[in-house]
């Protein structure tokens, strides 16, 4: 609790920096520049980090926090996440939060959960990392605390290679993409190896709640993590979230392109309970995957009209996607009144019709 | 009440009476025995604790790591390759500066594959900034655990209470348990000044640049060195409620004017005890019972080595192609001080299990009567197994 004067000299400062924002007594009630800021909302993740324009794990990790609400604590694991928010001395947690290492984010919160049990408390721990730190290298960690059955939501931002130490490949790389350890070149496309389902270990492990989500689809986000957040016992949500240095794409595109990966059907949107698909995003007209592909510049060397191979490797990866779609399900049966793509984004014209 | 009790039943009693939130472990011989007998005191409602049986001694580690931060006491234990594998988590645990006590039941770390004791294992992770504190028999395993959480939650700085694996583990022995009621006197309740609380929310673990590095691992440095006062003090408190000691930094024991001594660490200073009483080399040599290894007791060390002309230094671990650990410690701060020096003689012994008989007496005051240039040696080394190139 803020001791007043505290308070006092809180509101002074934020005077002095402009925080608050003077209302404009002649202006539309409506039009008030401070109505948003008066909304009741936690904010976990405050402004005012490192992270690059653009950031899907930023954003990811905001929406995350902020839906999760005050009465959680995250054990983080190394990576951009954590180095951007907590340059000492500055932090932009607004909830308690610990950084250990890179591969026991999932037993470090396997531990806060256990002493909350210890100790009779209710506050809910929430594990979270990368997919280097979640696909590979913690993922043994992961595995010992969804079978231990932990009451832990663990969210996994995936942007698909160690974006902190300069873009090196990971096991959640996607097939093809090129990083500074996969790198194209006359004798290579890219990663040689598929993105690893790791969903559907995870989903094998029998927890209570697995899905995967996209920061291109926020209201679907905080849904998912309300719905872990009721679950007691081990949860998993994996994030897609771009990534404008390691992809090679226009910060401002990170939203578009985050959308395509599902609207092409390579990232896939599903929910598991138990073990089985209990609900999809469904997409009712895929998007070709050169459209996702060709905006980033991770498969730049997919779009060589003179190498045989660049083609080869676009109907590999359009292969991945339509396999996708089939196993999941992903195109629906026929218009459905509860599907919610698209119905977060605001385009010009009006909303899409629907064939 | 004296009972006879294997040394990790001890343990797990000791362990039991310092009411730990979290018990987080993973099996590997000779520490399972420890885990085996807490679980059972938990099946048994004789322990009231989380115990998160975890897939791999780094989780254990970082299981323990999330358990003291969230505001329980915690415990771990583990061995050799164990603690190799807890290594990182072990310096990021001292690093954050997080009170907790583990027990290293001391083994040889492979390769070759051996299973047996010797104290490799907590001397490689002695740079780690974890207070370590060597039991020379089960009775002082059992009052160092919980003086080690006096310490630790006093100090902020982690506790590794050694033990010698099997030596001590798995040996009956007559041992105390103290009672509840006066531990629970001697103990305060867990706290943690950086508790993570959703209602005073902080960020633990944040990056630091070189700005800061320094500063922070000086404060870590100091705060080990100011501990030793914390470990003295925690023995003598402990001493004026079950009238007995675990002899603070070291002792010394034996004839006040006798000008060599051996020094020793864990079990091998209950043999060198027992040898004492049985060869006529006692009347001539000291006992230096070396117990917290991390801080290392310069300024008692010195004192304890007034007036000496020949130091014996056994332990159970080396450096290889460097030589001694201890040893070479003991002699740097030796030479630090200055004036006159004895003359430090290092030597491996008990490698792997191999036993350290009586007769080391006798052997060593032997030894070092033949003028030599070698600073170290491994004592009880059979050149013979050796093909000829390799002795």
């Amino acid at each position: 609790m803020l001791e007043i004067k505290d308070a006092q000299r809180l509101a002074e400062l934020r005077r002095k920096h402009g925080r608050e924002a003077q209302a404009d007594p002649a202006a539309p009630v409506a039009e008030r520049p401070d109505i948003r800021r008066r909304q009741p909302r936690f904010c976990g993740l405050e402004s005012g980090h490192r992270a690059c324009q653009g950031c899907g794990e930023a954003l990811g990790a905001r929406l995350v926090t902020e839906t999760a609400g005050p009465d959680v604590m995250i054990a983080n694991a190394t990576g951009c996440l954590e180095v951007f928010s907590t340059p000492w001395p500055e932090s932009a947690w607004r909830v308690p939060w610990i950084h250990s290492l890179f591969e026991n984010a999932a037993a470090v919160a396997s531990g806060m959960e256990a002493a909350m049990k210890s100790q009779g408390k209710r506050t809910k721990v929430i594990a979270q990392g990368g997919d280097g730190g979640t696909f590979d290298i913690g993922f043994q960690a992961l595995s010992g605390m969804l079978e231990r059955y932990h009451n832990v939501l663990y969210v996994c931002y995936d942007n698909e290679a160690y974006m902190n130490t300069g873009i090196q490949r990971s096991g959640s790389t996607p097939h093809a993409a090129s990083t500074t350890t996969s790198p194209s070149g006359s004798e290579r496309m890219g990663k040689r190896h598929l993105k690893k389902n790791l969903l559907a270990i995870i989903a094998a492990h029998h927890v209570p709640y697995a899905a995967s989500a996209s920061v291109a689809y926020p209201v679907d986000i905080r849904r998912k993590v309300r719905r872990a957040m009721d679950v007691e016992g081990p949860t998993f949500l994996l994030i897609h979230s771009p990534c404008p240095l390691g992809w090679g794409h226009d910060g401002a595109m990170s939203i578009e392109i985050a959308r395509l990966a599902v609207q092409t059907g390579l990232f896939p949107l599903v929910e598991f309970e138990r073990g089985e698909v209990v609900s999809v995003m469904p997409i009712r007209q895929p998007k070709p995957v050169a459209e996702y592909l060709k905006n980033q510049n991770r498969f730049r060397h997919l779009f060589n009209d003179k190498d045989p191979r660049a083609l080869e490797e676009r109907e590999h990866l359009q292969a991945l996607a339509d396999y996708n779609i089939d196993i999941y399900g992903l195109r629906g049966d026929g218009p459905d009144v509860m599907d919610t793509d698209g119905v977060d984004t605001v385009r010009r014209g009006g909303p899409v019709q629907v064939m | 009440m004296l009972e006879a009790l294997e040394g990790s039943q001890a343990i797990a009693r000791a362990v039991t009476l310092c009411r730990p939130g979290v018990v987080a472990a993973y099996p590997i011989t000779p520490q399972t025995h420890i885990v085996e007998n807490i679980s059972k005191l938990v099946a048994d409602g004789r322990l009231n604790t989380e115990l998160v049986s975890v897939e791999s001694e780094f989780s254990a580690a970082s299981v323990v790591l999330g358990a003291a931060v969230a505001g329980s006491r915690a415990y771990t234990a583990s061995s050799s390759q164990g603690i190799m594998l807890m290594a990182e988590v072990l310096y990021n645990i001292s690093g954050l500066r997080v009170p907790m006590v583990m027990t290293c039941a001391n083994r040889a770390v492979g390769a070759p594959l051996n299973i047996w004791n010797d104290q490799q294992d907590s001397m490689a992770v002695r740079d780690s900034g974890w207070i370590q504190l060597y039991a020379a028999d089960n009775q002082e395993a059992v009052d160092s655990t919980i003086q080690a959480y006096r310490i630790s939650e006093a100090t902020e700085l982690p506790v590794m209470v050694c033990m010698d694996g099997f030596v001590l583990t798995h040996t009956l022995e007559p041992v105390d348990i103290p009672d509840a009621a006066v531990v629970d006197e001697y103990l305060p309740d867990y706290t943690f000044s950086r508790t993570l609380d959703s209602a005073d929310p902080i960020s633990l673990g944040t990056l630091v640049g070189p700005d800061h590095f320094s500063e922070i691992r000086h404060s870590h440095h100091q705060a080990m060195i100011r501990s030793q006062e914390v470990i003295v003090d925690a023995d003598n408190e402990w001493a004026k409620r079950v009238d007995r000691t675990c002899g603070g930094l070291l002792t010394v024991e034996g004839p006040a004017d006798a000008k060599t001594a051996i020094l020793a660490i864990g079990s091998a200073v209950g043999t060198l005890r027992e040898a004492m009483e049985v060869y006529p080399q006692r009347r001539k040599v000291k006992l230096i019972k070396l117990r917290c290894f991390r801080p290392f007791p310069h300024e008692a060390l010195r004192e304890a080595c007034e007036g000496l002309t020949d130091l014996v230094v056994l332990e159970r671990a080396f450096s290889p192609g460097a030589g001694a650990i201890i040893g070479t410690e003991i002699r740097a701060s030796l030479v630090a001080r200055g004036g006159r020096q004895p003359k430090v003689h290092s030597f491996a012994i008990g490698l792997g299990g191999r036993d350290i008989p009586l007769e080391t007496l006798p052997r060593v005051m032997e030894a070092i009567k033949e003028p030599s240039d070698e600073d170290f040696a491994i004592f009880d080394v059979e050149l013979d197994k050796l093909p000829a190139e390799d002795r």
